[in-house]
């Protein structure tokens, strides 16, 4: 039974995942071209964050995290919505979805 | 309604007309806009007349804060004592008759309305200048009235030959006044500065209850008023801007540049007569200005053959008279000599304007000659403004004349002698005016004289009534010997409610040498009637061309080349040195800069516009690079500095 | 096997599969990379008894937005040759900075690794059971969640007007 009552690996081993996948997807997000892949890189980031916050909400025996958490994710659905729209019709009107062909902001 | 109302009654009316007349003056019919202006400023004067006949002490109206500060106020006050009621009387009794004259005399005017309008804001500025209780009320007044003599006299800005000369004058008299102006400023910033109040009366209970705190700083505060008053009421050094301001329609002449405004600079030093008593040494300064004013002016104006340049000259004498007075501390007998000037100065001009209109507007009396026919009703009032002025036994001019002159000769024979001089010299111009014009034969031309007729009775009727205060009004003020009650009631009168008029109690002479006085100043009158009488009448002597005169002629008809000698000193030099600057200066140095300035901005913002260079990746490594900069600040600051 | 070990197996496969989403050069690949990224995610909320965040985050995001994602490649019906390059200066600067990122983060919370040191073995947290998320769902949290909904209105209309085939002109 004191097995169970693990809930498996320290808290420094959590934290580091999440900040290795938050690095990661913006490692992705600089380098990735794609704007779909630009947008999953995005979702990425997010689970990290959310990570993290499950994390600190268990470790500290506090429900309201995740609580947050589960707000996250509904915006990041809504969020995620607006962006595959967005994304459509800016291959409609270019035929691509490369993000540098979207540089009409420059100076 | 009760005197507060009234009061401020009075003051709007005139400024509900200048509205009137300047918003829908154009479309509305000539007649209904003159007699408009008109009859504002005539119930104006009725009003003040109630006001006058029910004066008791001193009222003061308070209409609004304008600005509150940490240690004092600036109100708009009104003051109504027997001073501010004196003046504005004369102003809008004058006034009224100078609006009727107008009627007449702009009738062939585009501007009609225009004119009227700023005729009725300079009543209005006036009543304020008067009226105002504070020193702040009055330099708004001052400043009103300021701006309309300007607009007024460049009133002709696009006549075809005189325009710019208009315009000139009209700008040089505003800049003489802005000198003057300054003055004023100055002299309100020491009073702030010293009484952190402007009320005339606050300021004066201060002084009367420790007179010895404050001797240093009057005379400073009075030098400036002093300065004040010599730019609006034309002395010695700023007096060159009135006769440049006859440019004017001559109804202004008369209204502003003799009647009313340019007495400002008098009722400012009547009003401060509190500070003028503790400063001996500003009414001896301005003493010696209003002899060496009177003396010049009457000098200049010997030789002038503009008909309203002599009057302006001798309005510039008169006000220099004024202030002779004023610096022996006759306070009230400079408003009575202000008051009789009104009369017949106002009668001068309004019959010179008569004569300029009957000659379809030629001002050169060497053209005129022997229009007492044509113009018979004009010549009559002319004839006794002239007198009046003159000092002719009996009319208004005489008994104010004597009044300065006895307290002259008291003060000091020298002073009496000089005034004398100029006493003469107004008497010798003034009837040779009058009988160059009036007398001998007709000099210009049978084309003119069959044009030369009479005016309309808007114009005549001021005429007349002002002929019949020229010759009466000296009964308000006459000496003790004629009658021995009733004497002296108009300086009785003023000096029973303003404020610091009665502490100072002018002494008068005794009756013998009174009346020595007046003989001398009857006989210099007469004697000059005589000799004006011969050279011009019986001799046809007329006015000199500039060819045949000696030196003395010349140096009056040039007036003395003091325009000469200002444009020498002070025009040039600063026409020079703008000239230079502009050339060198702003190509060089301000031009240059400003282009090397926005070469640099454009270079640089050319640069940085380089890093939106709208690529998201790069916009997102920058802002990753904020981020670890932001952390790593954190981090080091919590390391090291914890 | 210990759950130390099964934690430390499930987190070196989060990071590889994470990896792999950024690494591999077709779109759909990556897809199916994030799902698992997202599967082992909820692994790990599971291992934390987190439960009812699991189930969530296997239906909404493995499920819903994924598919969503997969959906909007099959639309498109992109190809490889369609892939954008990445440049090999970009590549080396956005590995730099996250790297650089990464090594700032860890030393930001370096002083939390010490407090957590030995902080594993913890009663097990009832926080993140279903009974005790809906009690504060439906009590405190209740606003947000009815505005939620409306979010999501918003986000679907949004959608339906941006996609909808119709002559729209973006220069």
């Amino acid at each position: 039974m004191e097995q169970l009552n693990n809930i498996g690996a320290s808290l420094d081993f959590y934290i580091f995942v999440s900040i290795a996948l938050f690095s990661i997807g913006a490692i992705g997000v600089l380098t990735r071209k794609n704007m779909i892949v630009l947008l999953m890189c995005i979702e990425l980031m997010l689970n990290a964050v959310n990570l993290l916050l499950v994390t600190f909400s268990t470790f500290f025996g506090n429900g309201e995290a995740q609580i947050f958490v589960f707000f996250i994710i509904v915006v990041a659905a809504a969020e995620a919505t607006i962006g595959l729209s967005i994304l459509i019709m800016a291959y409609r009107n270019s035929k691509s979805i490369d993000i540098e062909m979207f540089n009409k902001l420059n100076g | 309604m009760g005197k507060d109302m009234l009061l401020l009654t009075l003051i709007a009316l005139p400024l509900i007309g200048a509205a009137i007349n300047g918003i829908l003056g154009k479309r509305l019919p000539k007649i209904l806009v003159g007699s408009l202006a008109t009859i504002m400023v005539f119930i104006s004067f009725l009003l003040g007349v109630t006001l006058f006949s029910g004066i008791n002490g001193t009222t003061i109206v308070h209409l609004f804060q304008v600005a509150k500060f940490d240690d004092f106020t600036l109100d708009a006050n009104f003051q109504l004592d027997s001073l501010s009621i004196w003046m504005t009387l004369i102003i809008t009794g004058i006034g009224s008759l100078i609006h009727l004259f107008s009627m007449g005399y702009m009738s062939h005017d585009e501007g009609y309305h225009k004119f009227f309008t700023y005729l009725n804001l300079f009543i209005f500025s006036m009543l304020l200048l008067v009226l105002g209780s504070n020193y702040f009320v009055l330099f708004f007044g001052w400043e009103g009235v300021g701006i309309c003599s300007y607009l007024l006299i460049g009133f002709h800005y696009n006549d075809a030959e005189k325009g710019i000369a208009n315009s000139l004058a009209a700008r040089k008299a505003f800049i003489m006044n802005r000198i003057g102006d300054a003055g004023l400023l100055f002299a309100l910033f020491m009073m702030l500065n010293k009484f952190h109040t402007l009320e005339f009366v606050e300021i004066g209970k201060m002084i009367t209850a420790s007179p010895e705190l404050y001797t240093g700083i009057a005379g400073c505060i009075t030098l400036c008023l002093f300065l004040a008053a010599t730019g609006k009421s034309a002395q010695i050094p700023l007096f060159t801007w009135l006769p440049d301001a006859m440019a004017g329609p001559t109804p202004v002449s008369a209204l502003i540049h003799a009647a009313t405004m340019v007495t400002a600079g008098i009722y400012l030093t009547v009003r401060s007569n509190f500070l003028f008593e503790l400063a001996p040494t500003t009414k001896d300064i301005i003493l010696v200005i209003g002899i060496a004013t009177t003396v010049v002016a009457a000098f200049i104006a010997m030789r002038q053959n503009d008909i309203k340049k002599v009057l302006a000259y001798s309005t510039v004498s008169q006000l220099g008279l004024m202030f002779v007075a004023l610096g022996m501390g006759a306070y009230t007998v400079a408003l009575f000599h202000v008051t009789t000037h009104a009369f017949f100065k106002a009668l001068l001009f309004l019959g010179s304007g008569s004569v300029i209109h009957a000659m379809s507007d030629e001002q050169d009396i060497r053209k005129m000659g022997g229009l007492s026919k044509l113009t018979p009703i004009t010549h009559i009032t002319f004839l006794i403004g002239t007198l009046a002025i003159t000092g002719f036994p009996f009319l208004s001019g005489f008994y104010s004349k004597d009044e300065i002159l006895a307290h002259a000769w008291m003060s000091s024979p020298i002073v009496y002698g000089i005034l004398m001089v100029a006493v003469t010299m107004t008497a010798i111009y003034m009837f040779r005016l009058y009988f160059l014009v009036f007398h001998g034969s007709f000099r210009g031309g049978e084309k003119l004289k069959s044009h030369v007729h009479e005016s309309g009775l808007s114009m005549t009727i001021p005429l007349m009534v002002l002929a019949v205060l020229s010759v009466f009004g000296g009964i308000l003020n006459l000496p003790g010997i004629f009658f021995h009650n009733a004497g002296h009631w108009m300086s009785t009168f003023l000096e029973s409610t303003t404020y610091g008029l009665n502490q100072i109690k002018p002494e008068h002479m005794d009756g013998s040498q009174s009346i020595i006085l007046m003989c001398i100043a009857s006989a210099v009158a007469l004697t000059v009637l005589a000799w004006a009488y011969i050279t011009y009448v019986k001799n046809q002597a007329i006015a000199k061309e500039d060819a045949d005169m000696n030196v003395w002629e010349k140096l009056s008809s040039n007036k003395l080349y003091i325009d000469e000698i200002y444009q020498t000193v002070f025009v040039q030099p600063i026409l020079w040195l703008s000239t230079t600057l502009a050339k060198q200066f702003e190509t060089r140095v301000l031009n240059n800069g400003i282009f090397r300035l926005t070469s640099a901005i454009e270079a640089s913002g050319n640069y940085t516009r380089k890093w939106q260079s709208g690529f998201l990746a790069s916009y997102l490594f920058w802002m990753v690079m904020g981020i670890i900069g932001f952390i790593s600040y954190y981090i080091i600051k919590s390391t090291f500095w914890n | 096997m210990s759950l130390q070990m099964i934690s430390v197996i499930l987190g070196s496969l989060t990071i590889a599969s994470a990896l792999m989403v950024i690494l591999s050069k077709h779109p759909i690949r990556s897809v199916i990379y994030l799902v698992i990224t997202f599967f082992f995610i909820s692994a790990m909320y599971i291992l934390m008894n987190a439960q009812f965040l699991a189930i969530v985050n296997m239906i909404v995001y493995a499920g819903a937005i994924m598919v969503l994602f997969l959906f909007v490649l099959m639309l498109l019906n992109l190809n490889k040759e369609m892939e954008p390059e990445t440049t090999r200066m970009s590549l080396f600067s956005a590995i730099i900075a996250g790297g650089t990122l990464f090594l700032v983060m860890i030393t930001a919370l370096r002083d939390t690794f010490q407090y957590g040191k030995g902080y594993s073995a913890v009663k097990v947290p009832e926080a993140g059971l279903v009974e005790n998320l809906g009690n504060l769902l439906f009590s405190k949290y209740l606003v947000p969640f009815e505005i939620s909904s409306i979010l999501f209105i918003a986000a679907m209309v949004g959608a339906v007007l941006l996609a909808k085939r119709e002559k729209q002109v973006i220069d």
